[in-house]
């Protein structure tokens, strides 16, 4: 069964003058039809400006539809009484690590989501140490965030949105703020919750090293969703990603460029190992 | 400088005083401030001294790190204190040009100085040893007879406990703008008042810029995990007193006593 | 000789239990017209260091020359020696206050003590050199996109014509199209303005792509100071302090391992191209 299922999704945002006229409109999302299977790893790239965050904010419910609809776990998102239960199903984790830890102890926060939806006092302390301890956290619970490096922060968000026992986890460029340390801590963390927990995760950035290991990749500019595919299928093609604004893995890069010198190097190379297994075969 | 205020601090630490219930600290707090404007003569300041002492001795916060939260108050002190020296009427001391330092002015001030720095670290103490959502939920409950007469008192104690979780970070930022306009040239130190006003736009439009900025990220964040106002909330520490609390409270209202005994004696 | 750095030492909350040696024993010496790169992760003293070199934090010990001038001298201007010495912070868009982009990038000239005219001539050049087209030069900065704003806020210190621009991880955040234009803006300025630039970074494939000479900060020190081939030699190191080489010269070393003779010197994927083409057409012929 699909979690998130979105069909003409479109979101504009509307601008206003002072006395309520339109004054422009602008459209954030294009008609967006996008699948999510439960239990899978989803990348959405694009850059600053294609709607990916838009979307983002819709999977949670913060923005409503303008056209279309969207589901999270069957529930029409643009239902006021599906908002809360949407909420839970798919947690949201932000950008910016410190404006989106509420208290000044690490494990208050992550007993904050749990205490909105009036979850009893007992188990709201299990929750909070499964999830610290599903993040590597744990031994942090009593520690002021503030006294925490970015990858740490982003790990308590990411506990705080556990502790709501959610089927799916959107990332909003989680990443983006951090050292290369946070952002490897991170992403790990993220991983280890897809795989260990089968936590439907979709992760949304502009770093191309970080969906090498996705189930599955959509791309987005001008709000529309312009490649789908396999992680392969789509950094096969280079140029058309450069014109997106997209980068690719130094890897492929290389690969793309000395295929383009003529040497025999298969499309879509995505890791260090399979370009040193393709080298080496030219070589032989 | 800036990192220095260390009022609306937590310090972590397992201590009996943090394991107080905040209702505890809030009326404790509010009976020795109270406390330190009855005290009369060295009996009664001895004993606000004394019971002070004891608290932070209790609470293993570390009196360095108190005494660090004073220097910021540093100047308020110097002002009080120079005032009543100088302003204060009686048999003088010493005299030059048109000021006057008297007996009783160099008691006050010394009174006076003596108060604020009490003051300061036994509300101090209450923060260090408190969380923020301790501390409001402390509030919230005490204050909840006045949801009544309808005052949103869970939504003033949530406004009131992220407040004080941003003062940190939103001191850190003033001095990041602060040394990123000096990096353009920016003089917030020269010139007069007026000057000086204006020279603090280039620093307070990017403050309040970003506040607002880390307001809306929040908020946004909040709803994202279900917040939806005090209705229906659990709480993860719900307030429930033990014996220590019903102690404390008999220990602090001694103290009141004492401190008023002292007074007619 | 532009900047010399002479045991630099640099101590947060001395005395206190908080204390933090964030330099220790720092001795560099930036020529005019140098491409710098400053690397090490977060907590390094990367960013305590840069703030040495234009006076906004004075050294514990140690002394700083400013073309042969100690700078913590009494007469020296700490002023003038920050309009010459340009340092753009992190986010440097969050600086941003005034309501026009035009007026914003005037403030620095203006404390410069330039007339009116003056200021807003470097204004009109600054903007231009950043890319800004002229018709958004009197909207407020803050409509802008997060790469136009962090542009204009560059602008804001090249208009004060500094002979030094120091860069903390200015593209932090952005997506790689706003990136890549920052990063070619600052190779434009050095290469066509001469201009001696400090980049902060924690990519280090970008670092390997533009830069001149590395300095590895840990700890408060400085670890490696050389160019980028030479310092990325020592990658096993690198990797015991959280940092790595670029992605190219890991695969250089795997394919030597494996027999293939490439010579691992290579830092960018232009010379890895180049590089492999010749070994293995090379082989071929």
């Amino acid at each position: 069964m699909n979690i998130i299922k979105a069909r003409q999704l479109v979101h504009e945002y509307i601008r206003r003058d002072e006395e309520g006229n339109v004054e422009s409109i602008q459209t954030a999302l294009d008609h967006v039809d996008l699948d999510v299977k439960e239990g899978q790893f989803i990348a959405v790239l694009g850059h600053n400006g294609s709607g990916k965050s838009t979307f983002a904010k819709h999977v949670n419910a913060l923005l409503a539809p303008t056209e279309g609809t969207l589901w999270v776990d069957g529930k029409d998102v643009s239902k006021e009484e599906n908002i809360l239960d949407v909420r839970q199903t798919a947690g949201m984790v932000f950008q910016n690590p410190d404006n989106q830890i509420i208290a000044s102890v690490v494990e208050e926060d992550v007993g904050f989501g749990p205490e909105n939806i009036g979850v009893p006092t007992e188990d709201i302390w299990v929750r909070v140490a499964d999830s610290l301890k599903s993040v590597g956290m744990l031994k942090y619970r009593n520690h002021s965030p503030n006294k925490l490096s970015g990858g740490q922060k982003q790990r308590v968000a990411i506990a705080g949105v556990m502790a709501m026992e959610p089927k799916c986890i959107v990332l909003d460029e989680p990443t983006a703020m951090l050292d290369p340390n946070g952002r490897k801590e991170v992403l790990r963390a993220v991983k280890e919750l897809n795989q260990k927990k089968g936590i439907t995760i979709i992760l949304i950035t502009h770093y191309m090293e970080e969906v090498v290991d996705a189930d599955y990749v959509y791309v987005m500019d001008h709000g529309e969703v312009v490649m789908r595919g396999t992680p392969r299928e789509i950094f096969s093609q280079v140029g058309t990603l450069k014109e997106h604004h997209l980068d690719v893995p130094q890897m492929t890069l290389l690969a793309d460029l000395l295929r383009q010198s003529g040497l025999n190097i298969p499309l879509g190379v995505l890791t260090r190992e399979e370009l040193v297994d393709a080298v080496m075969k030219i070589a032989e | 400088m800036l990192r220095d205020i260390t009022i609306g601090q937590y310090y972590p630490a397992d201590s009996i005083i943090h394991r107080l219930d905040p209702r505890v600290k809030l009326f404790a707090t509010l009976i020795y401030v109270i406390s330190l404007f009855l005290a009369k003569g060295v009996f009664g300041f001895g004993i606000s001294v004394l019971f002070l002492a004891m608290i932070i001795w209790l609470s293993k916060v570390p009196f360095k790190f108190m005494v660090k939260g004073l220097k910021a108050i540093m100047i308020l002190m110097i002002i009080t204190a120079a005032f009543n020296a100088l302003l204060t009427p009686g048999e003088v001391l010493v005299s030059f040009w048109i000021f006057k330092i008297t007996k009783e002015g160099l008691k006050n001030a010394v009174m006076m100085t003596a108060r604020l720095i009490f003051l300061i670290l036994g509300t101090s103490i209450m923060t260090l040893t408190t969380t923020p959502n301790q501390l409001t939920d402390g509030l919230e409950k005490a204050l909840r007879p006045l949801n009544k007469i309808k005052i949103p008192v869970h939504a003033i104690a949530m406004m009131m406990s992220i407040a004080l979780r941003f003062i940190p970070i939103l001191v850190e930022e003033t001095d990041k703008i602060m040394k990123a306009q000096m990096a353009r040239g920016a003089d917030f130190e020269s010139g007069n008042l007026l000057k000086r006003v204006k020279n603090m736009i280039p620093l307070l439009v990017p403050l309040f810029v970003s506040a607002f900025r880390r307001a809306d990220d929040l908020a946004m964040a909040m709803e994202a995990r279900c917040y939806h106002g005090g209705e229906g909330r659990t709480k993860m520490k719900p307030l429930t007193y033990a014996r220590r609390d019903y102690l404390a409270y008999i220990l602090v209202i001694a103290y009141l006593g004492v401190t008023l005994l002292l007074r007619w004696v | 000789m532009s900047i010399i750095v002479d045991k630099v030492n640099y101590v947060y909350s001395e005395g206190t239990a908080y204390e933090i040696k964030a330099l220790q024993d720092i001795n560099l010496e930036i020529k005019d017209g140098e491409f710098i790169g400053i690397i090490g992760h977060t907590g390094s003293g990367k960013s305590t260091l840069i703030q040495h070199l234009n006076g906004l934090i004075k050294a514990t010990s140690g002394a700083i020359y400013f073309h042969g001038q100690d700078i913590y001298d009494k007469d020296f201007d700490l002023r003038e020696l920050r309009n010459r010495v340009g340092l753009v912070f992190q986010y440097p868009e969050h600086q941003l206050f005034e309501t026009t982009i035009f007026d914003d990038v005037c403030f620095g000239p203006m404390n410069q003590g330039l007339t009116k005219e003056e200021a807003g001539l470097r204004a009109f050049e600054a903007l231009r050199s950043v890319g800004i087209p002229e018709e958004l030069f009197y909207q407020s900065p803050f409509d802008l996109s997060g790469g136009q704003k962090r542009r204009v806020a560059i602008a804001g210190v090249l208009a004060m014509k500094p002979e030094v621009l120091i860069l903390d991880e200015p593209t932090a955040g952005l997506d790689p199209g706003g990136r890549d234009e920052i990063l070619d803006l600052i190779t434009r300025m050095h290469r066509e303005r001469g201009m001696t630039v400090i980049l902060v970074s924690h990519s280090m494939e970008d670092v390997a792509k533009y830069v001149d000479r590395i300095i590895v900060m840990n700890q408060g020190r400085v670890m490696f100071d050389d160019v980028p081939k030479e310092v990325f030699k020592h990658y096993k190191e690198l990797e015991t302090i959280g940092l790595a080489a670029p992605q190219v010269t890991y695969l250089m070393h795997e394919l030597r391992e494996k027999g293939l003779p490439v010579s691992t010197d290579v830092t960018t994927v232009a010379e890895a191209r180049a590089e492999l083409l010749r070994v293995l057409l090379g082989e071929r012929r």
